[in-house]
């Protein structure tokens, strides 16, 4: 059965930002794109134990902190080194003000 | 800071990387001054604006001396152009390698990746190896056994450190590594931090940088002249100088095996011109804190959180003779180290790893 939690309102991530979101031991990203879109990956790099959410987004880019590897966060795609593997992403919706990412 | 009787372990893949691992010293989370997000992201913006301009008279300049220095050849005439060749070649590259290879220089990406194999040739290493020896010299900054970009070992070898200034050793080093990677060959230090999968581009990369070296030697051979290697290889020789001059000073005499990049990098006041060739690394504590900042942006950044950083050598000279006593007291006691003073509004210096042994190379 799909798990719906409550990341964040809709507000408290600026466009094209990333906030950190932390649930059950696990850390998530949330992501606004330019479009006013919302999206979530896991919230540390593949590469190495980075936060995402202190690095750039840059279109549909998220950008690492530590080393500069670029995921695609809409698709989890890496972009190329340092960074080989694919980020997991989660569905999201928006209700009521509220982003909502499926964990389950 | 006691007397050290053994020797440190360089090895990547020896008893250092392995207490490194196992304590959390390796991949550990490291001291940041607080900057608040939204001043953070601004800092962090790319424009191509900067870089562009910077390349284009980076280009013209190298274009210029080389033309002056091919129109003067067989006179003496020809020797400030290939001074100043030498060093735009040898030396700038190392930044514009450096900065590309981080993908901060340009906002483009092909432009940063264009302007880093360019850079990767003229500096003699390969593309592919060097970027992730780089990964990991900022993941594990001066981590005995992890760090691979160790400049200065210690006890320091300073005969080796001045011929530094000479580029020989380097080329003794980067030519026939480039040649073992061409034949397929990577150290098991290489193969500790380059995945598998990414291992066979080294060798690619390497075979297309031997390939035009043997070009350019068969070039002088049917030329029966010694310009085309002036121009092409030799100036890793010449003109390096600077680059070592500045880069020597970004952790030499500092500590080691700690997790806050204000115990083992120095930030160093520049003349303007040495900041042209060296992209503004020069702010090296504020790099290694925030490497996502592009070097255009380096000082603001430095004006932002120097209220936390210990103050600034005033110029390269004054950096030099500070740590020139280290070194030699560090040829007998290799734990001894600089710990630079804080001003009273930084917080406290991380250092509980540095309590650790430093673990000894075996016998």
């Amino acid at each position: 059965m799909a798990v719906w939690v409550e990341a964040c309102g809709v507000d408290d991530v600026e466009e094209e930002d990333v906030i950190r979101f932390d649930h059950g031991g696990r850390t998530f990203a949330i992501y606004r794109s330019p479009n006013d879109e919302f999206f979530a990956t896991d919230g540390y790099c593949t590469h190495e134990k980075a936060h995402l959410a202190d690095g750039l987004v840059m279109g549909d880019i998220i950008e690492c902190p530590k080393h500069n590897g670029r995921f695609n966060y809409k698709t989890g795609a890496a972009k190329g080194a340092p960074v080989c593997v694919n980020l997991k992403t989660y569905p999201v919706k928006v209700e009521a003000g509220k982003v909502m990412i499926q964990i389950g | 800071m006691t007397a050290g009787k053994t020797k440190r372990d360089y090895s990547l893949v020896g008893e250092s990387t392995r207490i490194a691992i196992e304590t959390g010293l390796a991949s550990a989370e490291w001291y940041h001054t607080d900057v608040p997000r939204k001043t953070m992201k601004e800092l962090m913006q790319r424009s191509d604006g900067p870089a562009i301009r910077d390349t284009i008279i980076w280009i013209a300049a190298i274009l210029g001396s080389a033309a002056g220095g091919i129109w003067f050849w067989g006179t003496w005439w020809c020797v400030p152009f290939f001074l100043v060749y030498g060093v735009l070649y040898g030396s700038s590259s190392d930044s514009r390698w450096h900065e590309c290879g981080h993908g901060t220089a340009f906002r483009t990406r092909w432009m940063n990746d264009v302007v880093y194999q360019i850079a990767s040739f003229m500096l003699m290493r390969n593309p592919v190896t060097w970027r992730w020896s780089h990964a990991r010299h900022h993941t594990d900054t001066i981590i005995v056994g992890r760090d691979a970009e160790i400049a200065v070992m210690r006890p320091p070898d300073l005969l080796r450190a001045a011929l530094a200034f000479t580029g020989v050793l380097d080329f003794r080093y980067s030519l026939p590594t480039l040649v073992r990677n061409a034949f397929g060959n990577l150290s098991p230090d290489e193969k500790s931090f380059v995945p598998e999968m990414e291992q066979h581009k080294a060798v690619i990369a390497a075979r297309w940088h031997v390939a035009i070296y043997v070009a350019t030697i068969a070039l002088a051979l049917y030329l029966w002249s010694f310009l085309s290697l002036v121009l092409i290889g030799l100036p890793r020789l010449y003109g390096s100088w600077h680059m070592v001059l500045t880069g020597l000073l970004q952790h030499i005499g500092l500590a080691d095996n700690v997790t806050d990049h204000r115990l083992n990098t120095r930030t160093v006041y520049m003349n303007p011109i040495s900041r042209f060739i060296y992209w503004n690394m020069n702010y090296h504590v504020e790099h290694h804190m925030f490497p996502m900042v592009p070097y255009h942006a380096l000082p603001k950044l430095h004006e932002l959180i120097k209220h936390d950083l210990p103050e600034p050598n005033p110029s390269m000279w004054h950096a030099y003779r500070e740590v020139w006593p280290v070194l030699i007291k560090q040829l007998q006691y290799e734990d001894y180290f600089l710990k630079r003073e804080l001003p009273p509004t930084a917080r406290p210096y991380r250092e509980e790893f540095h309590a650790l042994t430093v673990p000894a190379a075996a016998e």
